[in-house]
């Protein structure tokens, strides 16, 4: 049967016919999978949030090793103690917190709204660990992740992650050598909420200096690190009310 | 009989080297440039597009007596489009750890414009057998150059090959380092590898005279 491709009409139940089949296979295909995406998405939240507090199977200093995930959920309700949700003065417990999307709390924020921030509160050895997250914008797309603090302001772990930074460069931000650095600095240039700088040419790359609160920026990704120093300053903002009441220097 | 005629053959071999996507027709420069600061994201890359471009030639090659020639491109880039977004789905359900190492690449698979090209040039007249010998060949050819390029570039960059160091450790000063050898940065960002993609040209037709263009 020869069918004129070139007439309009076919044309347009073609596109019409190929939209519905596209469609359909996407459509149905995001139903069956679903679940099983939630549910990895869920347990990569709580690995996130376990890494950050020092919970991981890094064995070496190479690479980033999570928990695996057929034990993050005992592992989680293990260590971490309390979630809060923080909105304006009021301190929540909420068992869920963690599924908390920040991005649409920070849209909250930005319109002059009350949002409802996740805190984590975990305990390691008999120390206490303040778990915030992070959401920001690196180079071509959204960047996130966790920061865990102690009752001094310095960082004790972080774990950063991006949706689609440029491997190689920007992309770093989640390898060991960048997050890494972060450990042990301080949010606090004395009394006041400075945040974590990413810099170039700090004279420090090695990262021996403590209090500077800066770590080295990643070669070629100047964008995505000040992306990542951004979305810091800008947690510790929203954070720095409930910050000032558990500071203890 | 042999599986694969000498035709055939040259389908798979050809797009390897004379008639190389990127140093030949000089396609999807934009991806080479991007990933290959490092050599895990280049491999993975080149089976990501050695698996799209595949299956993409074959979908488009059944389909290529029933597509209005009006909205081709239009077709064309809801295959690629639907392929990239199925392995992702899928992926994401049952290999989460690779789909995140996979997901920068979904955007980038879907703008390559060596697919969109082989597509348009082979796969519009072609039968289902041949496209998907012509794809897997330009798809190998490109990988082939994302390779090398990534080879270059991280020994050279960041001294490190698949994230294993080779040249010893920059900052405890052993091996290599300890006789003053330092990383070039320069490596490490994109216009190293346009450098790389032109040696490679160079070499190439330089030994092959024929290829280069009169003008």
């Amino acid at each position: 049967m020869a069918v004129n491709t070139d007439k309009n009409i076919y044309t347009v139940v073609f596109a019409a016919v190929m939209v519905v089949v596209v469609g359909s296979i996407l459509a149905f295909l995001a139903t069956a999978l679903s679940g099983r995406i939630d549910e990895n998405m869920r347990f990569e939240k709580q690995q996130n949030i376990l890494y950050a507090m020092g919970v991981n199977e890094n064995v070496d200093k190479g690479s980033v090793n999570f928990v695996p995930t057929d034990v993050v959920g005992q592992k989680f309700s293990e260590y971490i103690k309390e979630q809060l949700v923080i909105k304006g003065d009021e301190i929540l417990e909420n068992e869920e917190a963690y599924l908390i999307d920040m991005k649409k709390q920070l849209a909250l924020a930005k319109k002059g709204e009350t949002p409802e921030l996740p805190l984590f509160i975990g305990e390691r050895e008999g120390k206490k660990f303040y778990i915030i997250p992070m959401y920001g914008k690196g180079l071509w797309d959204a960047i996130w992740g966790f920061i865990a603090l102690d009752n001094n302001m310095v960082v004790q772990g972080v774990y950063f992650d991006h949706k689609g930074e440029t491997p190689g460069l920007g992309a770093n931000i989640n390898q060991r050598f960048f997050m890494d650095d972060f450990t042990g600095e301080s949010i606090m240039d004395g009394t006041r909420y400075a945040g974590i700088n990413v810099a170039k040419g700090n004279n420090d790359p090695v990262n021996n200096r403590k209090d500077d609160n800066t770590v080295d920026a990643l070669a070629g990704a100047t964008i995505t690190g000040d992306g990542v120093a951004a979305m810091i300053k800008e947690t510790v903002d929203l954070y720095k009310d409930y910050l000032q009441t558990i500071r203890t220097n | 009989m042999a599986l694969l005629s000498k035709k055939d053959t040259n389908l798979i071999l050809d797009p390897l080297a004379d008639n190389n996507p990127i140093t030949i027709q000089v396609l999807g420069i934009c991806s080479a440039l991007a990933i290959t600061a490092e050599l895990k994201a280049s491999l993975v890359m080149a089976i990501a597009v050695i698996f799209v471009l595949g299956v993409g030639n074959v979908v488009i090659s059944a389909m290529r007596n029933i597509i209005p020639s009006k909205i081709r491109i239009i077709v064309q880039l809801i295959v690629v489009a639907t392929l990239v977004i199925v392995v992702d789905q899928v992926l994401k359900a049952f290999a989460y750890p690779l789909s995140k190492t996979l997901s920068v690449f979904v955007g980038l698979i879907i703008t390559n414009c060596i697919i969109m090209g082989r597509f348009e040039a082979f796969a519009l007249g072609n039968g289902l057998w041949r496209s998907f010998l012509d794809g897997i060949g330009n798809a190998l050819g490109y990988g082939v150059i994302l390779i090398i390029v990534g080879f270059f570039r991280e020994l050279f960059g960041s001294g490190t090959l698949f994230g294993i160091p080779v040249l010893g450790d920059p900052i405890e000063k052993t091996g290599l380092y300890a006789t003053g050898y330092e990383n070039n940065g320069f490596m490490i960002i994109p216009p190293a590898a346009l450098i790389v993609v032109g040696v490679i040209i160079w070499v190439q037709r330089s030994k092959n005279p024929a290829l280069v263009e009169e003008n």
